[in-house]
């Protein structure tokens, strides 16, 4: 039977030589007349060990990396298939502790299959959600997100069901399906790296949603900076209204529902629901005043489902094993699985899919294995650029939603980026400023004029300029930012550059090396 | 995969372009057309010129002002020509933690440039973008549709040294 040899096509695998690896592998095949195929599946967010190659074995994929591509030739050396023997194996993958100790739902077939083939997605019991949802009344679909406790993960976790609810009663039409794949947040990849590897649970998301809703169209807003992504996608909304899994005929139901890609143009706000509305609209990307809620008066203010790429993924895992299933895992109001992803300076980065309430410990000492340089970890910040910077003493707090509000900070998107005690936290929190004030939309004076302010006043109080006086100042501005902004990134902004006074205080005073 | 990183084109052919972009966008599009109308002149001519916002306002029936206002709103979309190549560095949390101001700061040295300017041979251009999702292994930068990870200050040279000898970067 002819083998097939793995190696990912997704964008990280992909910027440390994966394109080169599958042709070197390509060559080997054809120079050997070897009886097997490379397979370009995605990846299984094992990113330290990428371009990690995998070979099927009787007893299961075994892999080998990382695989530079000089050393392909050496891998397959004299046209044999390697073996678990082999200097650069990592035995089973399935059996490597990062993965063997995560709870797999969403990205259960991410990295195991081609992403392209309709065929390994319904292997894996890919479309079963779909063809339960075709068999239920809208209502009972919004029921089951409801009971599932499904929150948003685009990090604002709203509960999606309640959302759905209002757009399902709202009388106008059409409505509308807008997936947010904007995934701005530093730090995140999980739906970059869905998209990449399992493409099609995020269309069946949507295709469900619509279903709930009745909606027939839906928009996938997606980053222009993952231009790996478009190209999958774009590939796979083809493949998909081709089987019938998209357009006029739903699998034969006469329900209708397709897809749009269409791509963001490099502003961060434009992430924030109304602000990406307005963007497809062909407008400036500027914050509306809520209300109007988007699921009332969204996309040409018609009655809108906006959620997260995760958010629509989870949908299939409700709707195929039901929602008591899904309310197995996690802890209290955080239920379901939660894609962690390390980042930063870590040893081994990636993907962790677990129930809430694992903490940073041991998602950044036992899956991570600590910084990258080797050096002890100072800070991890968790839930992007307007999440806060932790220290040691609450490394074990459970990540879950409630348990991290009462620590003053939040789990967003669950990105969770490490430092090791070479990063200056002043210059962090001088960072967390100059983002808001590059990003602002511009609206609100507090954040378009007092994060300008506040990148001077931080720079100050760390030259030593006045000190005390300026740190009143930047207490004031961090207030005005919360109290006077209209969405989240003038409004949380002072959560990184609080953590940092009230975590790192010391390292806001000018260092003895003396700063510029 | 489209890899080119190039960015320039001949001037007399982007009247040429932008008319054949419009025609594709069908008779009066609607506003919603305008992000991937936009993205196709980008793409295909390297910049938004004056000349393209007045036909695009005027194929779209938009007022100049607002099809200007768009376009500056965007850091994609950029009003005059960049160098040959445009060299992207992430400079978000993720890769500043993994030493992306030092690339950052080997970068401006090396080709004598800061953010936002171009080598006086025009051929490269570094711009500073926040994330590609590649932030277990960064630093991280972008050259034309690639993009590359663990990029180290020597890596860095090997990968902007043929853009610079004026080759076609791979
Ligand atoms: C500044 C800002 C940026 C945001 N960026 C994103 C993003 O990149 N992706 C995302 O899904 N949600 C983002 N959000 C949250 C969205 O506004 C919105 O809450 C979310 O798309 C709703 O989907 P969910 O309920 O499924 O999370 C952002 C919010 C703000 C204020
Ligand atoms: S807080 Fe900032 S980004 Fe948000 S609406 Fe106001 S000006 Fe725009
Ligand atoms: S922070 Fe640099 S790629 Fe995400």
């Amino acid at each position: 039977m002819t083998q097939s040899i793995f190696v990912p096509n997704d964008t990280t695998a992909w910027s440390l030589g994966a394109d080169e690896v599958a042709e070197a592998v390509t060559a080997m095949i054809a120079e050997h007349g070897m009886d097997a195929v490379v397979v370009r599946n995605g990846s299984r967010g094992l990113y330290w060990l990428e371009p990690l190659v995998e070979i099927e074995s009787p007893l299961g994929r075994i892999g080998f990396g990382p695989i530079a591509p000089h050393q392909v030739a050496d891998l397959f050396a004299g046209g044999a298939m390697p073996t678990a023997a082999h200097p650069l194996s990592i035995g089973l993958v399935e059996e490597l502790p990062f993965l063997k100790a995560q709870r797999r739902l969403t990205f259960a077939r991410a990295g195991v299959i081609n992403p392209m083939s309709l065929t390994d997605y319904r292997a894996m019991e890919g479309g079963v959600a779909l063809a339960n949802a075709l068999a239920m009344e809208p209502q009972q679909i919004v029921n089951a997100m409801k009971s599932a406790g499904v929150r948003g993960r685009g990090g604002a976790a709203f509960p999606a069901g309640i959302k759905w609810q209002t757009v399902l009663d709202a009388p106008a039409h059409p409505k509308y399906i807008v997936c947010n794949a904007d995934e701005g947040d530093s730090g995140t990849f999980a739906d970059r790296l869905l998209m990449e590897a399992d493409p099609f649970q995020l269309i069946e998301g949507m295709a469900i949603a619509g279903l709930a809703v009745g909606a027939e169209l839906g928009i996938i807003y997606l980053r222009s900076e993952y231009p790996r992504t478009e190209a999958v996608m774009t590939e796979a909304l083809a493949l998909a209204r081709n089987a019938g899994m998209l357009g006029p005929d739903l699998l034969g139901s006469g329900r209708a529902f397709d897809i749009a890609l269409r791509m963001g143009a490099g502003a961060y706000i434009c992430g924030e629901e109304t602000s990406l509305l307005e963007s497809l609209e062909g407008k400036r990307g500027q914050v509306r005043p809520k209300p109007p809620l988007p699921a009332l008066e969204g996309l040409f203010g018609k009655p809108t489902v906006v959620n997260n790429v995760l958010t629509l993924a989870a949908a299939t895992t409700v709707l195929a094993k039901g929602a008591e299933y899904y309310a197995t895992f996690g802890e209290e109001r955080s239920r379901g699985t939660m894609p962690f992803q390390l980042g930063g300076n870590v040893a081994q980065g990636g993907l962790v899919e677990l129930p809430f309430g694992v903490t940073l410990n041991q998602l950044v000492h036992d899956f991570g294995k600590g910084s990258r340089s080797g050096r002890p970890v100072k800070a991890i910040q968790v839930g992007g650029p307007l999440g806060a910077y932790l220290p040691a003493q609450h490394w074990d707090t459970p990540l879950a939603y409630e348990a991290f509000a009462a620590v003053g900070a939040m789990l967003g998107h669950g990105g969770v980026v490490v430092f090791d005690d070479t990063a200056d936290m002043g210059e962090q929190a001088e960072f967390a400023m100059a983002f808001c004030a590059h990003e602002s939309c511009g609206k609100c004076t507090p954040c378009r004029i007092g994060s300008v302010r506040g990148v001077e006043v931080i720079h100050r109080i760390r030259t030593g300029v006045d000190p005390e006086a300026n740190l009143a100042v930047l207490h004031d501005l961090c207030e005005a930012l919360e109290l006077g902004s209209l969405c989240a990134l003038g409004g949380l902004t002072p959560m990184p550059v609080r953590s940092v006074l009230n975590h790192f205080a010391d390292e806001m005073r000018p260092s003895e090396k003396g700063m510029s | 995969m489209d890899d080119r990183s190039e960015t320039q084109l001949q001037p007399d052919l982007e009247p040429n372009l932008v008319e054949a972009i419009l025609r594709e966008a069908g008779p009066s599009p609607t506003q919603d057309a305008l992000l991937p109308i936009l993205h196709a002149v980008q793409g295909q001519v390297g910049h938004i010129s004056k000349e393209t916002i007045r036909s695009i306002a005027d194929a779209m029936n938009l007022s100049r002002a607002e099809v200007q206002g768009v376009v500056s709103f965007y850091d994609d979309f950029r009003e005059a020509p960049s160098a040959k190549h445009v060299v992207q560095l992430c400079m978000a949390e993720a890769c500043q933690a993994v030493g992306c101001r030092a690339l950052a700061a080997h970068a401006k040295s090396q080709l004598g440039v800061d953010f936002g300017e171009a080598t006086p041979d025009g051929a490269v251009e570094i711009k500073a973008v926040y994330c590609f999702g590649n932030c277990a292994t960064g630093p991280t930068i972008r050259i034309g549709n690639r993009v590359h990870g663990r990029v180290s200050p020597e890596r860095f040279d090997a990968l902007v040294a043929p853009l610079r000898s004026g080759g076609r970067s791979a």
